[in-house]
């Protein structure tokens, strides 16, 4: 049986620029980051909490680099399919403090039904959204 | 691929988040040429190469969404939601709603309301094809 979702990942193309936006700028932490010769293995988490996002590079040899260029490709074109959703308490005070660090916010904050969000791009084409949920 | 092609790619899709954006400004190709950092002839050539249609089909693909989302959870007239999405014509509206979805906007709204899923991606999914199943169908 299923217990809960462990870690889940996204392509980035840099790991250290995804570093400092993830951590730098949206607050992550860092849970591992390791080499392990083959790779980085690099995962943040929200504080506080023990899912885990990991960031790998798409490249080899898990890949051949003609693969790895189409990723990149689909990466950069935003089609990568990697979507995190995230929550927060107040989307108009982080929508806010996220604009005044640089982030590249693609939608202002909206009342949705289920709760205020807002649309955000990684700095590599991922998308991300911020929702304050409603409770109930 | 180099990583100038990835750098290009990047800057058409910002480009294209602010037609998803602000879709219902008067958007024109110098305007979002400026935001990929490219000459407008440039743009359109790149931006369809990567999109595979050009910035004027996306920009009227994305208000024909967003005008079918209005027609089926508000009461707004169809006039009024020709204007919202950013269009300034109901005849052009009409012409293009037609040809994109297959059938007029009076037509599209009887099919009721919209079941509730996550509106935000549900924007992203819902952008009718441009390739012409409509006028297949």
């Amino acid at each position: 049986m299923i217990t809960r979702l462990n870690i889940s990942g996204i392509y980035v193309l840099d790991q250290d620029q995804a570093l400092d936006f993830y951590v730098g700028k949206l607050g992550l932490e860092v849970d591992t980051d390791a080499d392990l010769g083959f790779m980085r293995w690099l995962t943040v988490r929200v504080p506080g909490t023990d899912q885990k996002v990991l960031l790998e590079r798409p490249g080899q040899p898990a890949m051949s680099e003609e693969t790895a260029a189409e990723v990149r490709a689909m990466l950069t074109k935003g089609a990568a399919g990697g979507t995190l959703f995230f929550a927060c308490d107040d989307a108009y005070k982080t929508h806010a403090e996220l604009k005044a660090k640089g982030v590249e916010l693609t939608e202002e904050p909206e009342d949705r039904g289920y709760g205020i969000d807002f649309g955000l791009r990684d700095p590599f084409g991922n998308n991300v959204r911020i929702a304050q949920l409603r409770e109930g | 691929m180099s990583r100038a092609v990835e750098e290009s790619n990047r800057r058409l899709l910002r480009a294209r988040d602010a037609m998803d954006r602000d879709y219902a400004e008067p958007l024109d190709v110098p305007t979002l040429a400026r935001i990929a950092h490219v000459s407008e002839a440039h743009f359109i050539r790149t931006f369809r190469a990567a999109f595979g249609e050009t910035p004027n089909r996306y920009l009227q693909r994305r208000r024909v969404e967003r005008a079918m989302f209005l027609l089926r959870t508000t009461d707004r007239s169809v006039t009024d939601i020709c204007m919202d999405v950013g269009f300034s014509s109901l005849g052009t509206f009409s012409r293009v709603f037609r040809d994109i979805v297959g059938e007029p906007p009076s037509v599209y709204r009887r099919r009721g309301p919209l079941p509730p899923v996550p509106t935000c991606f549900a924007m992203a999914w819902l952008r009718p094809s441009s390739f012409g199943e409509a006028r297949r169908g």
